[in-house]
C-alpha cells in the first residue's frame, strides 16, 4: 500500500489492516486445528489402506501409494487375525452400549426426579454420594471389580460390563439432570398434580418430554462411555463376548497382527457414534446451552 | 426441619440464591413417599452394590501395611506417582486453558470457523483404544511423526518412546488431543449462555479483545472453569488406556502411572492386593478434590 494513499485515512487503514490480520490468524488456527484433529485419523486411513498386512511405517507418500481396500474386505468378511468375531463383537458393542444408556438414562431420571421434582426428603443425601463415586477412577476399582463380578457368578458375562459402565455413568447423569431440571418451572408439577396426575404421571407426562436436550446429553455420555471402554470388557470379558473396542489392543502381544485390516475396522467401528451425535446434534446443543430445541 | 429447608441446608443446588420457591411444602406422605422411594431405589441399589462394596473390598484387599512398605521399596512405584502427578497437573491445565481459549474462537461467526468446530470435537467421539494405537504406530521408528519430520524439515526424529519424559510428554498429548474437544465444547456452551448485552455494555465501558476476557469473561466463566478442572483432575487421574496403549508404560516401567501400575501388579505379576494398594494410595489426594468438587456444587449456581 502506497503511503499517499494511507495518509488520508491512517485508522481506517490500521483497522482494516488489522481485520486482515486477525483474519489470517483465523485461517492458520483453524488450519493446525484440523491438522491436530485430523493426523491420528489420517493415520489410520493410512494404515487401512496399505495392501500389506504388518505395514504400519510411513513411506513418504502423503496419498497411498497403491490404496487398497484388502484390509476392509477383510474386516467385512472377518477373513484376518483377531477379527474372526468381528462382528459379533461389534453386536456386542451394540448390545453393552444401548442397555447401558437406557439403564443410565432411566436409572438417572429416575433418582433425580425423586430428589429435585418430587424433594423426597434426605434425597440430596444420595446425589450427593453420587458424586462420591469419581473419589476412586473405575480403572482403580478394576482389581476388586473382577473379584467380585467372579463371585456373583458374572465371569465372562456382558452384564458384569454393562453394570460397571451404568455405575460409572450414573453419577454424571444425575449431575447434569439435577441443573436442567432447575430450569423447568415447578407450577407445571402442582398445576398437573392439582389436576389428579400421579407421580409417575408427572414423571412420563412432564418431565421426561422437557428433559428431553438433558436426557440426550445424558444418553450420548452414557453411550460413549460404553462404546469407547477400553479397560472393563478387556479385562472382565472373553474374546467372544469383547467389544470392539478391545480388539486393537493387541499391539504389546502382537506386533504381526493384520494391522491394516485392524485399522479398518477401527475405521468402520468409529462411525456408529459420529453418526448419532450428528442425529442429535439440535437436542445436544439445546442441552448443552440449557435452551430449548430450535428446529 | 421442612423438606424444603433440608433441600437447601444440604441439598443439590435446586434453588440456593433467592428465596424458597414453594414456602408452604411439607414432607412427602403415602403413596408419594412410596413412589419417591421406589424411584431412588435402583440407584441406590447400584450405588451399594458396585460402588460401596468395591470400594469397602479393595480396602480390605489393601488392609496391610506391609503391602505399603513394599510399594515405596519398588522401584517403579515412586516415578508412578510422579508421572501421575505430572500427568494430571500438566495434562488437565493446560488442556483446560486451551479449551477455555479456543471456545472464545469458537463463538466467531464465521461458517468456516463453525465447520472447523464439527472435524475438532472427533477425537472425543473416537474411541481412546483406536486412537491410542494409531498415535502408538505414529510414533514408532518411521511412523508418520518421524516420516513426517524428515520431509519437512530434514530432521532424523528420535525414538520418541524409548525415552521416559518424551514417552510421557506424548502420553500428556494424546489425552489433551482426546479430552480438550469435550471441555471446550462445554466452555463454548457456556459462553454462549452469558447474554449479549453484557456484552454491549462491556464494549460501551471500553472493555474490548483482552481486557473483556479479563474482566467480563473470565470472571463469569472462573467458577464452571474451577468445577471443570477439578472433575476434570479425578478423571484424569484415572486415565488408563491413554498410558496402556500409548507408551504402555514403557520405556522399562518408567512411564506407568497408578492405574497402570495397579493393573500390571494386579494382573500380570498376579499382585492383586499389591496393585490395589498401589492405586488406594492416591486417595489423600482423591478424597479432598472430591470434597470441594461437591462443596463448590452445593454453594454456587454454577451450570455445566
Amino acid at each position: 500500500m502506497s503511503v499517499a494513499l494511507a495518509l488520508p485515512q491512517p485508522a481506517r487503514w490500521r483497522y482494516r489492516l488489522r481485520r486482515v490480520l486477525t483474519e489470517a490468524g483465523s485461517v492458520m488456527l483453524v488450519m493446525v486445528l484440523l491438522i491436530w484433529s485430523l493426523a491420528p485419523v489420517y493415520n489410520m486411513f493410512l494404515i487401512a489402506l496399505d495392501p500389506e498386512e504388518g505395514e504400519i511405517e510411513f513411506d513418504g507418500n502423503l496419498w497411498p501409494s497403491e490404496p487398497s481396500l484388502e484390509g476392509f474386505r477383510a474386516v467385512v468378511t472377518q477373513d484376518a487375525r483377531y477379527l474372526e468375531y468381528f462382528w459379533h463383537q461389534f453386536g456386542n458393542s451394540l448390545y453393552i452400549g444401548l442397555l447401558t444408556m437406557v439403564l443410565t438414562v432411566l436409572i438417572g431420571s429416575l433418582a433425580s426426579f425423586a430428589v429435585s421434582r418430587m424433594r423426597l426428603s434426605k434425597g440430596s443425601l444420595l446425589t450427593n454420594a453420587a458424586l462420591l463415586t469419581y473419589a476412586i477412577p473405575a480403572s482403580y476399582l478394576i482389581v476388586p471389580y473382577f473379584r467380585i463380578m467372579h463371585s456373583y457368578g458374572l465371569s465372562d458375562n456382558s452384564w458384569a460390563v454393562i453394570a460397571a459402565q451404568v455405575t460409572f455413568a450414573t453419577p454424571f447423569a444425575i449431575l447434569i439432570l439435577q441443573l436442567y431440571a432447575r430450569l423447568i418451572p415447578f407450577e407445571l408439577d402442582d398445576a398437573a398434580r392439582v389436576d389428579g396426575a400421579s407421580a409417575v404421571q408427572v414423571y412420563l407426562r412432564i418431565y421426561l418430554p422437557l428433559m428431553a436436550p438433558a436426557l440426550a446429553i445424558v444418553a450420548i455420555y452414557a453411550l460413549l462411555l460404553a462404546w469407547n471402554d477400553y479397560l472393563y470388557p478387556a479385562v472382565l470379558l472373553a474374546v467372544r463376548n469383547m467389544t470392539v473396542a478391545v480388539t486393537q489392543g493387541q499391539l504389546f502381544t502382537d506386533t504381526d497382527a493384520p494391522w491394516n485390516a485392524m485399522m479398518a475396522a477401527a475405521i468402520i467401528y468409529v462411525l456408529p457414534p459420529i453418526v448419532l451425535l450428528f442425529a442429535l446434534r439440535r437436542y445436544v446443543v439445546a442441552g448443552l446451552t440449557m435452551a430449548e430445541v430450535t428446529e | 426441619m421442612s423438606s424444603m429447608q433440608q433441600v437447601l441446608a444440604a441439598g443439590p443446588p435446586v434453588s440456593v440464591k433467592g428465596p424458597p420457591r414453594l414456602p408452604g411444602r411439607r414432607h412427602l406422605r403415602g403413596s408419594d413417599l412410596r413412589w419417591a422411594i421406589a424411584f431412588v431405589f435402583p440407584y441406590a441399589a447400584v450405588f451399594f452394590v458396585f460402588v460401596v462394596y468395591p470400594f469397602g473390598y479393595a480396602l480390605w484387599m489393601a488392609r496391610k501395611p506391609s503391602l505399603y512398605a513394599e510399594l515405596i521399596a519398588d522401584r517403579s512405584y515412586l516415578p508412578a506417582v510422579v508421572n501421575t502427578l505430572l500427568f494430571a497437573g500438566l495434562g488437565v491445565n493446560v488442556k483446560m486453558f486451551v479449551a477455555l481459549l479456543l471456545s472464545g474462537f469458537f463463538m466467531r461467526r464465521r461458517w468456516w470457523i463453525r465447520a472447523s468446530l464439527a472435524v475438532f470435537i472427533l477425537p472425543w467421539v473416537i474411541a481412546a483404544a483406536q486412537a491410542c494405537v494409531s498415535f502408538h504406530w505414529m510414533l514408532q521408528e518411521q511412523g508418520l511423526v518421524d516420516g513426517l519430520l524428515l520431509a519437512l524439515f530434514g530432521i532424523d526424529g528420535p525414538l520418541w518412546l524409548n525415552d521416559r519424559w518424551l514417552a510421557l510428554g506424548w502420553n500428556m498429548i494424546v489425552y489433551i488431543w482426546k479430552w480438550m474437544p469435550f471441555w471446550t465444547v462445554i466452555f463454548l456452551a457456556a459462553r454462549m449462555r452469558i447474554p449479549r448485552d453484557i456484552y454491549d455494555a462491556a464494549e460501551v465501558d471500553g472493555a474490548t479483545g483482552t481486557r473483556r476476557f479479563v474482566h467480563v469473561t473470565f470472571p463469569l466463566l472462573a467458577n464452571l472453569y474451577l468445577l471443570c478442572t477439578l472433575l476434570s483432575t479425578l478423571w484424569t487421574i484415572g486415565d488408563f488406556t491413554t498410558v496402556y496403549l500409548v507408551s504402555g508404560g514403557g520405556p522399562a516401567s518408567t512411564t506407568n502411572v497408578l492405574a497402570t501400575l495397579g493393573f500390571h501388579y494386579g494382573f500380570d505379576t498376579a499382585r492383586p492386593a499389591l496393585g490395589v494398594a498401589a492405586v488406594l494410595s492416591a486417595l489423600p489426594v482423591l478424597i479432598p478434590i472430591v470434597i470441594l468438587l461437591m462443596r463448590r456444587l452445593q454453594t454456587s449456581e454454577a451450570e455445566l
